[in-house]
């Protein structure tokens, strides 16, 4: 459990990080909170040369609202998320859902853009951002670029973010309705058996806007356009939320792991994606 | 008269038995001031660590070490072959059998140690490991006992080619170890052909892993002027170290110091034996430096000692009226690649013959077949005496399994089987001989403090409103009475490696009347320095908190077997109790001749001799002590110490009551404790508040093992659990409240009566969790279902049972 050798370089704004990374290439990696990074250094599965440490870049350590859009900057800790009164505010969910990762020993660390970027299924954020439509800036040396969360992930671990650029924020529209984050766990610190994240708009009695996504149940973060489908236009009935789940259902792809075999996954997920709904509805 | 509330007063301030008093350990261990091996860092010392098998098994070809020579730090990597000329490259085990100490030739678990690399500092080290080059050739891997025992099976220990006798007796496989039996086969299989019920099942406890906070690991420091070799590790029996140290080193005794410093927490895991502990010494005596060797918590799970892995078939005969007529078990036990058990030498399967429980069982035999497979090697008594964790949850569930068969309430199949009172001493179909014990009180008390009735008539609403569909949750009920069998042993038929399981006492009285005590065990967290104070307090009428206990360092401590097996307080407390009374028995003689009275004119009162008939003349233990070294007393030496080596005329019996009440979720699995009552009977109470602590402590390691705990393997023998990501240890969110109990029936033959309780909770409390999982579902038809009942082995239940619609 002990690194390889590598340096380390803690630049102090993001002009300078782009630089080390240009510099160094596929050889130096950016390090957040560093939960996900630093295990697979230790375990000899990440071997690198250089080590970009974000800590000291203050520019990336804010929470705004403005205009009805939260901006969260990449270095936004998952406590920060949960301390701010601000966005407990403007987008509760994101509350809920940090309140739910890990320890709060790991959530002073841990950072919501680490979380995002690395592109680790089992990770939260990802399946929430999604859920929520966010957008995610990316600078680079060509400057910034901006790509929405249900673009970002391609595969377990592989994003659309290049080599030398930097997750620097992430941005998205204050949500409005019911809100609610469902995760099954074996124990504190784990990653979730299945968890989904619901937003539900009604008016009228009548769901007019609804967002859901799913964590750890295929090699990306999943959102269900089928199943915001069967929920906009009903009355969120039992019949149209059973319709919703089987839609999610049917675009996930968990596979076998410690937690559990496939049927069993399926089978919660469905759990989950329903109690998430049924919250959100009554809290819309 | 006596001065009835002065000599509570004066009982009160000795802080003796019976008082909770504060643990004396704990001002260092919170303030982050305790000293562990990792603690421990001397001038030039260097660090040694391995080189480690990725495969189960495997020839090895070939080991190129040329690479790692040349990483800067890197001074030496050992291999089998440079232990082959010391006789070092194998190590005997405490079950008889040997290991290797290095690869020698094979490879037979994952982890597997296969060389040493010994560096500047332990960063160098993980350099040179990852720059060694080892060929491998793979092997058929078997990780199934049964299938371990097919006549196809592939050969795991060639070494043992041809033996047909091991250290237990015959082998009649390539991949077997020994067959252990114990009871009357022939009447026991007689009683089942002719029995009204009888009730069959395989029951598993799975492999899991005592996980201490603290990994395993040691310093080694060869002092080559004087001669004299010194190990810091965390040993839980650090005499037994030291002899073995000497047996295959050929080093003298006396030249060996082994010390244990304060070690975090050991379960088991720290009794025997591992390749660092040898390869450190190695490489410190070639280099003449100090080497420290410190597993990272991946070795400590996958390849130092593990628990359990018992297939457990049981065969229970009862009357139509369920009085209970025989019992048979048959054990296939997964020893892994070497047999490394920590069991007395004459019992390969522990004490597992204590599974008759704590029922009057006529008739029983059991027979114990121990297999090698291609996974890590050990079987230790994760926080029980030898294999009673087993015993306990083998017996606990064929008695519920019985219950079903005979449609009774499983409380009242268990009051009806218990052994009486006036049975006791109680000699089991199996060979034991219970102490002492009263289980119907214990029980009733048990089942009126949860309100047992009122919970089966809830279960039995809850039922009703889960077939009506208006919940989705079933609720458990978990009920167990366990009997221990703890503190070996006597001498007569407990010992290991030759080394007979008494221990030791030895302690002295400074002239001011404060004492030091020093014991052969090793505390590893149990708060020894605490409780064997307050027990010599009480015996010599001296404050506990002028008593120092000192434990585990060879050169000072008297010769004892260690801590282990809930063994030190039936037998290092007693050693500690009779060595107060030859303090006593000489203080005495020097209380008479100072009042210038006959010893038998005196009585003992709290903290003095005092004249009978004339209590205003007395003298107090601490004027007594000054007395010792300033006197010259007719016939009597200068001086007050004693010293006391016990061998116990028997085992005893703790035992308890415990009931768990589950509410499980049959849709996802997920389950929670609402309420969990444990009454622990373990004799004599020394410290209410230890003894509270230390089941608060056990019972969250049964909720771990219970609930989710397991070292799991692949086909290929990959260590699937090697991390805390996926091996469950609980925090306080997932740890219920517990409501902890008492009676109290004193063993009989230990001097101050008490029995040992640290392994209770662990030994009763995994079959109270257990059955409740699968009391929840006896309704719908359950019988079995092995642990851990994790989510979704718990949603596998509901699914088989046709739960999920």
């Amino acid at each position: 459990m002990i690194p390889a050798r590598f340096d380390y370089h803690r630049p102090g704004d993001i002009a300078a990080a782009l630089a080390i990374l240009g510099e160094h290439g596929d050889e130096a990696r950016v390090i957040a909170g560093g939960h996900s990074l630093i295990p697979m250094m230790k375990l000899r599965m990440t071997d690198l040369a250089h080590l970009v440490d974000l800590q000291d870049i203050a520019e990336l350590r804010d929470i705004a609202v403005e205009g009805g859009t939260v901006r969260l900057g990449a270095m936004v800790t998952q406590h920060d998320l949960i301390a701010s009164a601000e966005l407990a505010q403007a987008a509760p969910l994101v509350r809920e859902a940090a309140l739910q990762i890990a320890d709060p020993q790991v959530r002073y660390c841990g950072t919501v853009g680490g979380n995002v970027a690395n592109g680790d299924p089992g990770n939260d954020m990802p399946g929430l951002m999604q859920c929520l439509g966010a957008t995610f800036h990316l600078v680079g040396p060509g400057g910034e670029r901006t790509v929405a969360a249900r673009d970002y992930y391609e595969a377990a671990y592989m994003t659309a973010r290049e080599d030398d650029e930097i997750l620097t924020a992430i941005t998205f529209a204050v949500p409005s309705g019911g809100y609610a984050y469902e995760k099954q766990k074996r124990k504190i610190g784990d990653y979730a058996t299945a968890a989904c994240a619901a937003l539900v708009t009604m008016e009228g009695g009548r769901c007019t806007q609804a967002s859901i996504a799913m964590t750890n149940l295929s090699d990306v973060p999943v959102w269900s356009e089928a199943a915001v489908q069967a929920l906009v236009g009903t009355g969120c009935e039992a019949d149209a939320i059973g319709a919703a789940v089987e839609a999610a259902r049917a675009d996930i792809d968990p596979t076998e792991d410690n937690r559990g075999p496939v049927d069993f996954k399926r089978h919660v997920a469905g759990v989950m994606i329903r109690r998430a709904i049924e919250r959100a509805v009554s809290r819309a | 008269m006596k001065d009835l509330p002065d000599s509570q007063e004066r009982t009160v301030a000795l802080k003796g038995l019976g008082t909770s008093r504060k643990r004396v350990e704990d001002a260092r261990f919170t303030q982050g001031k305790g000293n562990y091996v990792d603690d421990i860092k001397l001038p030039g010392m260097l660090f040694g660590d391995f080189v480690r098998s990725p495969h189960a098994h495997a020839r090895v070809k070939a080991i190129h070490t040329e690479a790692a020579m040349k990483v800067p730090g890197v001074l030496a990597v050992i291999t089998a072959r440079d232990l082959e000329p010391l006789g070092l490259h194998w190590m005997p085990t405490l079950a008889g059998d040997k290991q290797m100490v290095l690869a020698d030739g094979k490879v037979l678990f994952q982890g597997q140690e296969v060389a040493f690399v010994v560096a500047t500092d332990r960063y160098a080290a993980a350099d040179g490991i990852e720059a060694v080059e080892v060929e491998y050739e793979d092997l058929p891997v078997v990780t199934d006992p049964f299938k371990a025992l097919e006549p196809d099976a592939p050969v795991l220990r060639e070494d043992l080619a041809g033996k047909t006798e091991g250290a237990h007796g015959p082998r009649r496989h390539h991949n077997h170890i020994f067959t252990w039996e114990q009871g009357d086969r022939e009447a026991t299989e007689q009683v089942i052909a002719e029995a009204d019920v009888v009730a069959e099942e395989m029951i598993y406890y799975h492999r899991t892993h005592p996980c201490p906070l603290e990994p395993c690991g040691c310093v080694a420091q060869m002092d080559k002027v004087n001669g004299k070799l010194t190990i810091w590790g965390t040993f839980q029996a650090p005499h037994a170290i030291r002899t073995v140290v000497s047996l295959i080193s050929g080093i003298e005794e006396h030249n060996i110091r082994i010390v244990s410093p304060d070690i975090g927490g050991g379960f088991g895991n720290k009794v025997g034996a591992y390749p660092g502990y040898i390869c450190s010494a190695v490489a410190s005596i070639v280099t003449g430096k100090p080497v420290k060797w410190v597993e990272d918590r991946m070795d400590n799970l996958m390849t130092t000692a593990f628990a359990r892995d018992y297939w457990m078939k049981g065969r229970i005969a009862a009357t139509k009226e369920g009085k209970i007529t025989g019992l048979w078990c048959h054990v296939t036990a997964d020893h892994g690649g070497f047999d490394a058990c920590a069991d007395p030498t004459k019992f390969p399967a522990g004490f597992f013959n204590i599974c008759t429980g704590s029922y009057d069982i006529p008739t029983a035999f059991l027979s114990v077949d121990g297999v090698y497979t291609n996974k890590a090697p050990g079987g230790v008594a994760y926080r029980c005496s030898f294999r009673v964790t087993e015993a306990a949850y083998f017996i606990e569930r064929m008695i519920e399994i019985l219950a079903i068969e005979l449609g009774m309430d499983a409380a009242e199949l268990r009051r009806i089987n218990f052994i009486k009172a006036e049975q006791f001493p109680y000699h089991s179909a199996l060979g034991w001989e219970y102490d002492s014990g009263d289980y119907h009180t214990a029980w009733d008390k048990a089942l009126a403090a949860v309100d047992y009735a009122g919970l089966r008539r809830e279960q039995a609403e809850r039922v009703d409103a889960f077939r009506r569909g208006e919940t989705r949750k079933l609720l458990g009920i978990g009920l167990t009475h366990f009997t221990e069998i703890v503190g070996a042993g006597p001498v007569k038929n407990c010992d290991i490696l030759g080394l007979g399981m008494f221990d030791s006492c030895e302690i002295r009285i400074h002239p001011t009347g404060s004492a030091i005590a020093r014991l052969g065990t090793i505390s590893q967290g149990q708060g020894h320095a605490t409780t064997f104070a307050q027990i010599l307090a009480s015996e010599i009428g001296l404050p506990a908190d002028s008593i120092t206990v000192e434990e585990g360092d060879t050169d000072t401590a008297p010769y004892g077997l260690g801590t282990y097996g809930s063994r030190s307080t039936p037998v290092a407390g007693a050693a500690t109790a009779m060595a107060g009374r030859k303090i006593r028995a000489k203080a005495q003689m020097i209380a008479a001749y100072l009042l210038e009275v006959h010893d038998d004119d005196l009585e003992w009162d709290v903290d003095r001799f005092a004249v009978k008939g004339d209590p205003e003349r007395f003298k107090t233990m601490k004027e007594i002590a000054f007395a010792a070294y300033n006197q010259a007393i007719p016939g009597l030496e200068p001086g007050l110490e004693a010293v006391s080596y016990y061998d116990p005329p028997n085992m005893t019996y703790p035992f308890g009551a415990y009931v768990c009440v589950m509410e499980i979720d049959v849709d996802t699995g997920q389950t929670e404790i609402r309420q969990f009552y444990a009454l622990d009977d373990c004799g004599t109470r020394i410290n209410p508040m230890i003894i509270e602590g230390q089941v608060h402590g056990g019972l969250t390691e049964a909720l771990a093992i219970a609930m989710g705990q397991e070292i799991a393997y692949d086909e290929m023998g990959n260590v699937k659990t090697g991390t805390l990501m996926d091996f469950f240890v609980p925090t306080a969110v997932e740890t219920p409240h517990y409501t902890t109990d008492h009676t109290v029936t004193p063993s009989p033959h230990h001097p101050i009566g008490a029995k040992g309780v640290g392994e209770s909770p662990n030994v009763g409390g995994v079959p109270a969790f257990s059955n409740a999982v699968h009391d929840a579902f006896r309704a719908f038809g359950l019988r079995q279902s092995h642990m851990p009942h994790d989510h979704w082995r718990v949603w596998k239940i509901a699914s088989g049972l046709g739960l999920h619609g």
